[in-house]
């Protein structure tokens, strides 16, 4: 009864806020239900059993995507007056690609029904609770073990997209004055002098600085 | 509705009421053990100035921190006009909410009634890892809904730095993890009762804790810990010297009092987080009669102490970072150094004989 409960408060909560993430005028506060959405789904991950899924939602998602988001958005000079202007226009637009997605989505299930999920996941069958295999185990197993491969080839495919986006957006500016560190750490003390204070005497080297001892 | 009651009750209501019991206990002695936390961090601080600190509240000023209480909550909280209210007061709740929650998952003894924790999940330290990545939100919310200049640069700079050093941390932890072999807090202080130490034929001591096979990543989880908690010298979330008070700047009363609150409570997470992943949890130094006597809760309060006085002292002792120099440290020195030694890490126990 109670994770019952739980799921319709997690699955109301997730709904809902997905629905202002569109509904809500300040970007920012899309963004901020757009993370209460990411919560929630966390909560229905732990409600499964995935509580490794449901921790690395919260780590990867609420924790540093959408930190960045908000970090842009903040930023964002947004003209409220006209994105409404156009409001009308993009309506008709917005309207015939939702309505593409909606009609795909429901020749596909009504095609494969909800057999959709079992017929998946007999492949590689969740353990059962009693086994003693945690579910960050599971994982493991079955992407660094089993599917090791195809682990380290989207990796791999991964490293070349984000070198062509480095390679794309960088750019080396000439003539900019840049700070070397390792050369200033490597520096020696010679600009350092341990002078012997005589009692009562003066500490400024006349040689050095004969300005000073006039 | 009677007999849906009873068996809601015969189903969960205990465990509810021992949850609940527990979660009780768990706050209201971790915010006594704050209270005087903060005011050994103000005497720690003024000892290093050779000055007194505070000394007329209380006895020695053992009272201060309630006196502050006290002062905070019955001050009356300004609410800018141009602020955005609802996340203006949400900002520090959220802080104080997640810096709290935290100890959810923190053990602080095992004997045989059982662990001594709230929720023994078997993904506690990714837990608290996810716990700890939510604090930037109070943070970066707080600085934009107060609608002024210097709480926004302190938020967006909060923003940058808490993200960079949860990277290296998650890579620090994962070296412990290589070591442990489970992500639960109970089972990572239970690996350390066997090391190095017990290897070469002693008793198990403080020679098996993690912080002697792991020692660059001891070293690098204390700086990376008081990054992440934006502690000085990298408080440059709210360096005063430049951001007036960064994102505090428009807070006053109870919501300033949730932010300080917030704060210390995550640093005293991250240094039960060293103590638990480096220094042997509950552990006593030397398993031996009058040292392993000793209730573990005691060895692990006195850790926690240690780190903390450790970051009482980083705060009186070092001066603050540059911004940008803090970033190179992040990105350019902890997170390469960090990746080495999770591979270092795994190549040792895979291949390491005797070591591993």
């Amino acid at each position: 009864m109670a994770a019952a409960g739980f799921f319709y408060l997690f699955a109301v909560l997730a709904v809902a806020s997905g629905a202002m993430v569109i509904l809500a005028k300040n970007p920012v506060h899309a963004v901020l239900f757009l993370i209460l959405s990411f919560f929630n789904a966390a909560g229905l991950f732990v409600l499964l059993g995935a509580e490794f899924l449901a921790m690395l939602l919260v780590i990867v998602y609420v924790g540093a995507v959408s930190v960045l988001f908000l970090f842009v958005v903040m930023m964002l000079d947004v003209d409220f007056a006209a994105l409404k202007a156009g409001f009308i226009n993009n309506a008709k637009i917005g309207a015939l690609v939702g309505g593409v997605v909606l009609a795909e989505l429901v020749a596909l299930f009504s095609y494969r029904g909800l057999a959709l999920a079992p017929t998946l996941s007999a492949a590689s069958p969740i353990p059962a609770a009693s086994s003693g295999i945690t579910n960050t185990q599971a994982l493991g197993d079955i992407i660094y073990t089993k599917y090791v491969f195809f682990f380290q080839s989207a990796g791999l495919i991964l490293l070349v997209a984000m070198i062509g986006a480095i390679v794309l957006t960088l750019k080396h500016r000439a003539g900019v004055k840049r700070q070397s560190i390792s050369e200033q750490v490597a520096r020696t003390a010679k600009a350092l002098e341990v002078v012997k204070v005589p009692s009562g005497g003066s500490v400024i080297p006349a040689a050095k600085h004969p300005e000073a001892a006039e | 509705m009677l007999e849906t009651l009873q068996t809601f009750m015969t189903d969960y209501g205990w465990n509810l009421l021992i949850l609940i019991g527990w979660s009780l206990l768990t706050l209201v002695v971790l915010l006594v053990i704050i209270a005087f936390l903060l005011l050994m961090d103000r005497k720690v601080w003024a000892a290093v100035q050779m000055r007194r600190g505070p000394n007329v509240v209380g006895p020695f000023g053992l009272l201060q921190s309630f006196a502050d209480l006290l002062k905070f909550v019955l001050k009356e909280p300004v609410i800018p006009s141009g602020s955005d209210k609802v996340l203006f007061l949400l900002a520090p709740l959220a802080t104080a909410l997640c810096a709290l929650s935290a100890w959810a998952v923190i053990p602080v003894n095992e004997n045989s009634w059982g662990k001594w924790v709230v929720s023994d999940m078997n993904v506690g330290i990714l837990y608290l890892l996810a716990i700890s990545s939510l604090g930037v939100y109070g943070v970066i919310m707080g600085g934009w809904a107060s609608n002024s200049k210097y709480p926004f640069m302190g938020s967006l700079r909060s923003a940058a730095q808490m993200v960079s050093y949860e990277v290296s941390i998650g890579f620090i932890i994962i070296c412990v993890l290589l070591c442990v072999g489970s992500l639960n807090m109970t089972d990572i202080v239970n690996a350390q009762k066997t090391g190095i130490g017990t290897r070469l034929g002693l008793t198990s001591s403080l020679l098996d804790w993690h912080w002697l096979t792991l020692f660059p990543v001891f070293i690098m989880f204390y700086v990376s810990a008081l990054a992440e908690t934006n502690r000085p010298p990298f408080d440059l979330v709210e360096a005063e010297s430049e951001l007036v008070a960064g994102f505090m700047v428009e807070y006053s009363s109870t919501p300033y009092l949730l932010y300080m609150l917030g704060e210390y409570v995550a640093i005293t997470t991250m240094c039960a987080l060293t103590t638990i992943l480096f220094l042997g949890g509950w552990l006593p130094p030397l398993d031996v009669w009058p040292l392993n006597a000793v209730p573990g809760i005691f060895w692990f309060a006195i850790k926690v102490v240690l780190m903390f006085f450790m970051f009482a002292m980083a705060k009186a002792i070092v001066p603050r970072y540059r911004y940008d120099q803090l970033m190179r440290l992040g990105w350019k020195v902890f997170l390469p150094l960090s990746l080495v030694m999770v591979i270092l890490t795994a190549a040792v126990l895979r291949f390491g004989g005797f070591l591993a």
